[in-house]
């Protein structure tokens, strides 16, 4: 790092042997030695992303990095190099696989299993009626209950989703968003009857609307309501959940949308920036809340790239919360992430091969300096996976862990000519978003005016032309295609699933005392009308057995209704 | 010279994952084909409905929240109802090897699996679609 002060110093210099010319000795003759060869067909100037690349990183591209303000030391402003001191010297990062399929009672048992194989966190995978607030036996719901996660419409399917499982000593990771308030508050009430105080609870909730509206599409109201939710439970959480993390703001989404890399964290980042606002504008001390703001990135395969998305990440938000939103805490200066390795990257050709691109995926974020890791399962391309392939996608992160070494220096790749460049590259490009976002009027409006889908939509159109073009290669897709004889086994979810679940929704309506459901669901759309905070209401409706279907249709006559104009 | 093949793609079922479906509908676009795309979420009913309204050749249906084996077998019986079940039904998404059969054998003129080239798609809607332009 010593080059880099030199660098400063003399901008044309770095203090190793120079022609006339500033060139460092050797550096022309490796320049025409390179012009020289071939080019290896299959080569690519560019990363995954569209991002320019050079065959060769020197120490000119350290040229303007300043060790001190730029990287800094691991735990310390602008954590550039990791949010922890120590990093993975003290602590490895959670292994937490998201998980759900069918009913209540058979995610349970899976969430046993993962615990007993080593897991040490847990992370719910809710079905799509539970995800778009429908109960399960809605017609809209036909077909889909149990599918993509655990169906959940009633606040007994969340006790049997956590029976045996103490909620006062697991940190519970719930993928939702739109009707996240609702899981909260089945989540609490549930803890409240195992004896566990909602204070003690710890866990994340998504609950990121933004990126519903920009990438995975999942909604019940327009934003600016849904905004007013978000910061609603914001304001409860700092009070009554202090250890939960209320926001997990979400790249994941936008990248397995087809975004580029650039995209997914400055749409991420602006997003965060939106709810920071957000909460200011309601009246609360940023310090009170962006503490408990986690983010959730998504681990592609270009290595290097996502390597320093990460590390930019932290950068931004770090220089961003302290000096434009003036937050004072260092706990509010630093971006804590989940990373999950890159669905969409998965192929259904030759599905072993997935395990390979997840191992990749998963050190990438580990070099990154992830806190929590979701590696997917090889057979997710096609379904949920199936408990052997569910352990070898855990076994996975451990190999990492245990064999690798990776863990034992902190932020290995700092410093590299490289990495830096990048990591730079990142937070530049990140910014120049950040301008067009406000040229726009601010995250809000530009979802309204299709912005980032259609950015969304032409990265990934590009990136499938490339791959059509076999300008990029994937193993076993457009190259190296091998005759498949029968497609791995994969998990199935019976109709019988349905039915059950139909059943148990409906005998749980039939035995309750309606009168006092209906009581809870007026009282939480008459707050719905006024400033009040809606959590408190929420909590009601579900201790008056209100299902989730039901409180998310209660809302929708002083919300309305969310309707994208469909963009290609 | 014949009228443009119409294709409406379709997104139904709750989830979404419209990667796939936009990719696919620009695809189409630029191969010289009308496109009209639903938007998400929509029921059997509204893909139906808006077929027969736009008068498309061929509806090209997007599944990825796993419910392919209710909703496909659906929209041919909707189709069927409505007296359009020359209006060409194909599709893609999440959808398992095993499952390819059964959507045939319910009328599903043809089913794409993860992995398949924009090129085929396009091959397809020309060669099938195009029957009922009479090009």
């Amino acid at each position: 790092m010593s080059e880099k002060k030199t660098t400063k110093r003399q901008p044309h210099g770095n203090g190793a042997a120079h022609g006339t010319d500033g060139k460092i000795a050797g550096q022309e003759l490796w320049q025409a030695q390179f012009e020289a060869a071939p080019k290896r067909p299959g080569a690519v100037d560019r990363t995954i992303s569209d991002h320019p690349l050079k065959p060769l990183y020197g120490p000119e591209d350290l040229a303007g990095v300043d060790y001190g303000r730029d990287l800094s030391f691991p735990g310390q402003y602008p954590y550039t190099r990791g949010i922890h001191a120590t990093m993975y010297r003290s602590r490895l990062w959670t292994m937490r696989q998201f998980a759900g399929f069918g009913t209540a009672k058979q995610t349970n048992e899976r969430f046993h299993f993962l615990l007993s194989q080593g897991q040490t966190g847990l992370s719910v995978a809710f079905d799509m009626p539970a995800l778009m607030g429908y109960d399960s036996d809605h017609p809209r719901a036909l077909g889909e209950v149990g599918k993509c996660g655990v169906a959940i419409s009633t606040l007994q399917d969340m006790q049997d989703l956590f029976a045996g499982i103490d909620l006062g000593r697991i940190s519970t990771s719930m993928t939702i968003n739109c009707t996240a308030p609702i899981a909260l508050a089945m989540y609490i009430a549930t803890a409240e009857a195992q004896g566990v105080p909602a204070e003690r609870l710890s866990g994340t909730l998504q609950a990121d609307m933004l990126k519903e509206y920009i990438a995975q599409k999942e909604w019940i109201y327009p934003p600016e309501p849904s905004m007013r939710i978000i910061t609603d439970m914001m304001a409860y959480c700092s009070k009554h959940v202090p250890k939960w993390n209320t926001i997990s703001i979400s790249g994941y989404h936008i990248r397995e949308a087809g975004s580029t890399a650039v995209q997914e964290l400055a749409f991420t980042l602006a997003d965060g920036f939106a709810y920071v606002e957000a909460g200011i504008a309601a009246g609360l001390d940023v310090d009170d809340f962006a503490p408990r703001l986690s983010f959730f990135f998504n681990a592609h395969s270009d290595f290097f790239e996502e390597i320093a998305k990460y590390r930019a990440a932290r950068r931004i938000w770090a220089r961003h919360m302290r000096d434009r939103f003036k937050a004072r805490n260092p706990r509010s200066w630093t971006l804590r992430f989940h990373t999950q390795t890159a669905g969409c990257s998965a192929t259904a050709q030759q599905a072993e091969n997935n395990i390979m691109r997840v191992a990749f995926q998963a050190l990438s974020a580990v070099l990154g300096g992830t806190q929590s890791l979701h590696t997917n399962s090889l057979d997710e391309v096609l379904a949920l996976p199936t408990e052997e392939n569910a352990q070898l996608a855990l076994r996975t992160q451990q190999i990492i862990a245990y064999e690798t070494g990776v863990g034992n220096v902190i932020d290995p790749l700092g410093g590299s000519y490289y990495v830096e460049k990048l990591t730079s590259d990142m937070e530049a490009g990140a910014e120049d978003y950040f301008e067009r976002i406000a040229e726009l009027g601010g995250v809000v409006p530009a979802i309204h005016a299709g912005f980032f889908q259609k950015e969304i939509a032409d990265a990934s159109y590009r990136y499938q032309r490339e791959i059509e073009s076999g300008e990029r290669i994937i193993v076993g897709v457009n190259d190296f295609v091998q005759e498949e004889a029968e497609q791995i086994a994969l998990l199935k979810i019976d109709r019988a699933v349905e039915l059950e679940q139909c059943a148990r929704v409906k005998a749980f309506r039939e035995t309750r005392d309606g009168d006092l459901t209906k009581a809870a669901l007026a009282r939480l759309a008459a707050a719905a009308e006024t400033d009040e905070n809606l959590m408190p209401h929420y909590l009601d409706c579900v201790k008056s057995k209100a299902t989730l279907g039901e409180i998310s249709e209660a809302l929708v006559p002083v919300f309305g209704r969310y309707r994208e104009a469909a963009v290609i | 010279m014949a009228r443009p093949i119409r294709i409406l793609v379709a997104k139904a079922g709750l989830d979404g994952h419209d990667r796939g479906a936009k990719v696919i509908a620009r695809a189409l676009r630029d191969a010289g084909f009308e496109v009209i795309y639903t938007g998400l979420h929509q029921t059997p009913e509204q893909v139906v409905e808006a077929a027969i309204q736009e008068d498309v050749d061929g509806i090209g249906l997007s599944v990825l929240s796993g419910a392919h084996m209710t909703l496909f077998p659906r929209i041919k019986e909707l189709l069927v109802g409505e007296g359009a079940s020359d209006i060409v039904l194909f599709g893609g998404g999440t959808i398992p090897n095993e499952d390819v059969k059964p959507l045939l054998a319910a009328g599903v003129a043809g089913v794409f699996t993860p992995g398949t080239p924009m090129a085929t798609i396009v091959d397809f809607v020309r060669r099938e679609c195009g029957k009922r332009v009479g090009a």
